[in-house]
């Protein structure tokens, strides 16, 4: 045991770093902005209402806020998740009916980690439980779509109140999704080896977490999550800094406003080959928002962007028949496309 | 010797949970078989829905989270 103590080395305690981390966080929070100008208008000189000026200001006041919120919020709810491992919600679900069992799946969709990678053994957990096919489908659509960092970038750069938007937007697209998907009795698109699990399992393995584990599990993987994103939020806050800046409202409304009518289907489509990739596009999008485009088709393209994942719906083909995807993607689209609608309809 | 299983489909995740694995043996330097499972059919057998999951001699230590090979090497005194 010698060897391996020395090895892992004499380190401060796990309660000051998080005081110091969450005194730098606070400090970097309040002087950003202000940094921010400071350093457009008077160290580079750029003059105040410029194309340039907007677009620099734009740029220096993003990058550090999207990644200050990235780390303190991404981390924060990294830690919450790990109280809801898949385990704990399949439990939570089992005996639900559907639409008690829908809503309760969307909701804990929010906040139960979720990637690509594991979406295989979730689904074959979920089923062989005897949790219906539409309650697995409304977390399956929810769980990707609400995710944090959307959240974080939509909360950072739009503020709350759209953010909140989006998640009662996305729970409903989740809710009405699983309810349509468990109406159409869809079980025989279900590969049989599935149904032959089921009952079979039985117990889930649950281990136990210390805090320390939780607290180092949720840094890491913030931290590693950032350092992926990092590069793609560049060049998204970047476009967006030249949209600011540059590109005429009329350009925005005339492609993505009320004028058009099939704006809402359109970005729909660009959004497609954009999976996932919340960190690259938000930035866009918030410059477009403020350019003109109406909020419905904006949140039509974020739910998207998240929800419409390529490599989601080729690994679940493992488990599920190419018919059953189709209908999935489809029920999902519609769902998407609903809330632009709807959004543009009744907000002015 | 012990046999370390490293339960998972083969992405990003699951390889990283293998390098710490095979830096926790050296570490820890005992003799250990370090076994991928990718088969989702065993995987799920251990009760494992979230993965990276960790599994020696047949006990899951970990599931949905990628512990270091720190971590690892005291389970493996364990």
């Amino acid at each position: 045991m010698t060897a391996l103590s020395l090895a892992r080395g004499r380190r401060p305690s796990l309660p000051m770093i998080v005081t110091v981390s969450v005194i730098a966080w606070l400090i970097a929070w309040f002087a950003e902005t202000p940094l921010a100008d400071w350093l457009s208008y008077e160290v580079l000189g750029l003059e105040r209402g410029s194309h340039l000026g907007g677009a620099v200001d734009f740029f220096l006041a993003d990058v550090p806020k999207v990644l200050l919120l990235l780390l303190g919020i991404v981390t924060v709810v990294t830690l919450i998740r790990s109280y809801f491992p898949p385990e704990r919600v399949r439990a939570a679900l089992v005996g639900r009916g559907t639409l008690a069992g829908s809503a309760a799946s969307a909701a804990f969709g929010i906040v139960t980690p979720f990637c690509s990678c594991s979406a295989v053994p979730l689904f074959i957990g979920f089923v062989e439980a005897g949790i219906p096919l539409g309650v697995t489908f409304a977390f399956l659509i929810s769980s990707p779509m609400v995710n944090e960092v959307a959240l974080v970038l939509l909360w950072g750069l739009f503020g709350p109140e759209i953010a909140l938007v989006y998640v009662a937007a996305g729970l409903t697209v989740a809710i009405t999704g699983g309810l349509a998907i468990g109406a159409l009795h869809l079980e025989r698109y279900v590969e049989p080896y599935v149904w032959e699990l089921q009952g079979r399992g039985g117990q889930m393995t649950e281990v136990r977490l210390t805090w320390s584990d939780r607290i180092t599990d949720a840094w890491r993987y913030t931290v590693d999550l950032v350092h992926r994103i990092t590069p793609y939020l560049l060049i998204g806050i970047g476009i967006g800094a030249l949209i600011h800046g540059y590109a005429p409202t009329e350009l925005v409304a005339a492609i993505g406003g009320r004028s058009n009518p099939f704006a809402v289907p359109l970005v729909v489509l660009i959004a497609i080959p954009l999976y996932s990739n919340a960190a690259g596009t938000i930035p866009i999008v918030q410059a477009l928002l403020g350019k003109g485009m109406p909020l419905g088709t904006t949140l039509a393209f974020m739910m998207a962007i998240t929800a419409i994942s390529l490599p989601e719906f080729i690994i679940l083909r493992r488990v599920i028949k190419p018919q059953l995807i189709a209908i999935f993607a489809t029920v999902v689209t519609i769902g998407i496309l609903c809330i632009g609608y709807l959004f543009n309809a009744i907000i002015p | 010797m012990k046999k370390i299983e490293v339960l998972g489909p083969g992405c990003a995740n699951c390889r990283r949970l293998e390098a710490n694995a095979r830096q926790a043996v050296a570490m820890a330097a005992v003799d250990a078989e370090i076994v991928k499972v990718e088969d989702y059919r065993s995987i799920i057998a251990y009760g494992v829905m979230s993965t990276p999951a960790l599994v020696i001699d047949g006990k899951v230590m970990s599931a949905g989270r990628i512990p270091s090979p720190g971590d690892i090497a005291e389970w493996l005194f364990a």
